[in-house]
């Protein structure tokens, strides 16, 4: 008897698009996607428990893996997060010193979103184009810590203060980056088979996109602007100036796009800090045994995913009774099972690619 | 000299004919014989030289250096690749269809090999000289989508199987904008013998007569080969490895190899067609033709890793859309153009 059935296939754990280990079961009408069924928690490593048992500078390394990609915007979440409880305040060149580093990992984070964005589409050559720009990053980092991806930098009331070739070499990079970007936008942003690839595809309405919690870039392109940068400012955020991009229709292309704004924002930003450091100390006094009073706190922060915040939960002791991760990525993955069916499975690579996930912040 | 370059060949194959007692029935058996051992010996050094070429330009376009580890900057790599292919375990996953999943390769790597005995080499240096021979290609172009289609099925794997009727859709699409491509020129010499396509080129070359047939006829020629942009069917990304996941060790080095020996062909069509074939001065003739074949080939490998790769829907209506109205227009105006070219001149052609 003839008939026509679904496929149903594993887009599994290990697969080269799909950005980690991460587990799509998928149904498939001929070449058109019928439903999605995200599987997470391949990458559970019980970082929430594990912060029970260790002090709070103790944990500070164990930050960097929540997000490798971005592991400044992990750590300094944390550290702020554990100074708004202790009452630190922490010293104007620490605070400096902190947005600039932060600035250049979410530079170093978009440029590799960008360069996997298009290789996974199929253009394998920007991929390297970017990977050379973000080698210059990750070099600047390792000249501060030593460390290239998860670098463990800031410290409960401070950051480490960087060498002194780190200025020169960051100027450098400073002038040389927006003639990169000017590249990238040749190369993949104007390409043809890139825009329509991308353009009109998996649109994320704004209303969908509000009422799911979405956070980060893939909301922004949806067209609403909400930045915590601004909205809810930290740190020194108020002090600089600088625009939230947002796009239009919350297709593929637009996600793109306010990546790429996004970079020009941050070399902005990283301009005026670096014109603006005043000298001083880089830590404030803390007390070598750190014991937070009783309390509790959430702080969030616009990493560069999404909203990264932690809760802690203090009981006066020196480890933390609870502590709490509030990763973008776990709940943006959620519009994939309502914006992908209807598409066809190529489309569900790009919307995939898009959404620039990190494993680790989705499972911890 | 440039004569005795030309000519080298020809002196050996005369000479060997001689050895067999001139011309006999058994001197031509051994003769075809040995034109196809030639064949052969080309084939496979040109396909060892693509696949450097093709990982050297992919590296140096990316701002790497490429493989240069084994021999002098890396020459040696394709022996290394053969070799560890030739070493796997000669596995055959349990459920496949057994005669077609083996033979699928064979066939496919044979149909590439039947292709290059029209092909005009140098000067009187084409194997079999047919009458048919534009004709022969496309018809052999057509038939080697059976060989994919085949290996997906008889994979008996979702993927597959999913690639092989992708690939089946993309060939049969691009078939047709590259016949209306070559017909131009066809029409132009009113002749598909290849030789005498290649002679007709000797005072202008048919790319600057046809120049949009030479544009549709490198893209359709990419999507028949399956190379990227269009090669939605390996998308690494996407489903593994496409119609060939199934295959390891030298079942997939003989498609590996296939893969180039079509890319092979293709530039060898364009170069023929569009290109004058073996016509240059100063140098020998099969010299010349070697050289465009590696400008062809470098085309095309320039644009694979250049841009991103197509969605099978805008793949196709890219194909149909927008190659073949093309071709379709290219060849009215080639018609328009003959039939004012023989009002000018007349007694040329007819």
């Amino acid at each position: 008897m003839l008939r026509t059935e679904e496929l149903e296939i594993n887009i599994g754990p290990q697969h080269p698009a799909t950005h980690g280990v991460f587990r799509m079961i998928v149904k498939l009408d001929g070449e058109v996607v019928t439903s999605v069924e995200p599987k997470v928690g391949y990458l559970h490593r019980g970082m929430e428990k594990l912060a029970e048992s260790r002090t709070y500078p103790q944990y500070i390394p164990y930050t960097d893996r929540i997000d490798y990609l971005a592991a400044i915007s992990a750590n300094i979440s944390y550290v702020q997060a554990v100074e708004k409880l202790m009452g630190i305040e922490v010293p104007e060149r620490a605070e400096y010193l902190r947005v600039i580093f932060y600035e250049l990992q979410r530079l170093a984070s978009h440029i590799g979103a960008t360069g996997f964005n298009a290789s996974d589409l199929g253009g394998l050559t920007p991929f390297l184009y970017c990977l050379r720009d973000r080698e210059k990053i990750l070099d600047l980092f390792e000249m501060t810590i030593g460390g290239r991806l998860t670098v463990n930098l800031p410290r409960i009331g401070g950051i480490i203060e960087p060498p002194e070739e780190f200025w020169p070499t960051l100027q450098k990079f400073l002038d040389e980056m927006p003639a990169s970007i000017d590249e990238y936008n040749g190369i993949i942003t104007g390409n043809e088979i890139f825009q329509a690839r991308t353009k009109g595809v998996g649109i994320l309405s704004k209303e969908l996109a509000e009422a799911l919690s979405i956070t980060g870039p893939v909301l922004r392109a949806s067209g609403v602007k909400w930045d915590v940068r601004k909205n809810d400012p930290y740190g020194i955020y108020d002090r600089f100036d600088f625009e939230v991009p947002t796009g239009e229709t919350g297709d593929c292309f637009d996600r793109f796009v306010v990546r790429i704004k996004e970079m020009e924002q941050s070399l902005r930003i990283i301009q005026q800090a670096v014109k603006d450091i005043p000298e001083g100390p880089t830590f404030a006094k803390v007390a070598k045994v750190v014991k937070p009073p009783v309390g509790e706190v959430y702080h969030r922060i616009e990493s560069v995913r999404g909203e990264l915040a932690y809760y802690i939960v203090s009981d006066g002791t020196t480890k933390p009774y609870r502590l709490r991760i509030r990763g973008g990525t776990f709940i943006n993955i959620q519009m994939l099972s309502r914006v992908v069916p209807g598409w066809k499975v190529a489309d569900l690579i790009a919307i995939l690619a898009s959404l620039d996930i990190v494993l680790p912040e989705c499972d911890r | 000299m440039p004569q005795f370059g030309s000519e080298i060949f020809l002196v050996i194959a005369h000479w060997i004919r001689g050895l067999l007692g001139g011309n006999t029935l058994a001197a031509d058996v051994v003769m075809n014989i040995v034109k196809f051992l030639m064949i052969y010996i080309v084939l496979v050094l040109a396909v060892c030289v693509f696949v450097m070429m093709e990982r050297k330009v992919c590296a140096w376009m990316q701002l790497r250096v490429g493989p240069n580890r084994l021999g002098p900057h890396g020459w040696m790599q394709i022996i290394g690749d053969m070799v560890k292919l030739m070493g796997k375990e000669d596995f055959r996953p349990d459920k496949v269809d057994k005669w077609p999943w083996a033979l699928a390769p064979m066939f496919f790597l044979g149909i590439s090999i039947m292709v290059f005995a029209v092909i005009p080499f140098g000067k009187n240096m084409v194997p079999v000289d047919l009458d048919l021979g534009i004709f022969y290609i496309i018809g052999l172009s057509a038939l080697s989508t059976l060989p994919i289609v085949t290996a997906g099925w008889a994979s008996n794997n979702k993927y597959s199987l999913l690639g092989g009727m992708r690939s089946v859709a993309q060939m049969i699409s691009y078939e047709v904008p590259l016949v209306f491509s070559l017909l131009g020129v066809v029409m132009i010499t009113q002749t598909f013998k290849t030789s005498a396509i290649v002679e007709a080129q000797q005072h202008v070359w048919f790319i600057l007569l046809q120049p949009i047939g030479f544009v549709v006829y490198v893209i359709s020629a990419m999507a028949e080969i399956n190379r990227a942009p269009f090669d939605l069917i390996e998308a690494e990304s996407e489903f593994g490895c496409g119609y060939f996941t199934e295959y390891s060790g030298l079942r997939f080095g003989l498609f590996y190899m296939a893969e180039y020996a079509n890319l092979f062909i293709v530039a060898a069509v364009a170069a023929t067609v569009f290109l004058g074939g073996w016509q240059g001065p100063f140098l020998p003739g099969w010299l010349w033709f070697a050289i465009k074949v590696l400008f062809v080939v470098f085309l095309i490998m320039w644009f694979r890793w250049t841009f991103p790769r197509f969605r099978v829907d805008h793949l196709m209506h890219f194909g149909w859309k927008v190659l073949l109205p093309l071709s379709l227009a290219n060849i009215v105006i080639t018609g328009i153009g003959i039939y004012i070219y023989q009002l000018i001149y007349p007694g040329i052609g007819g």
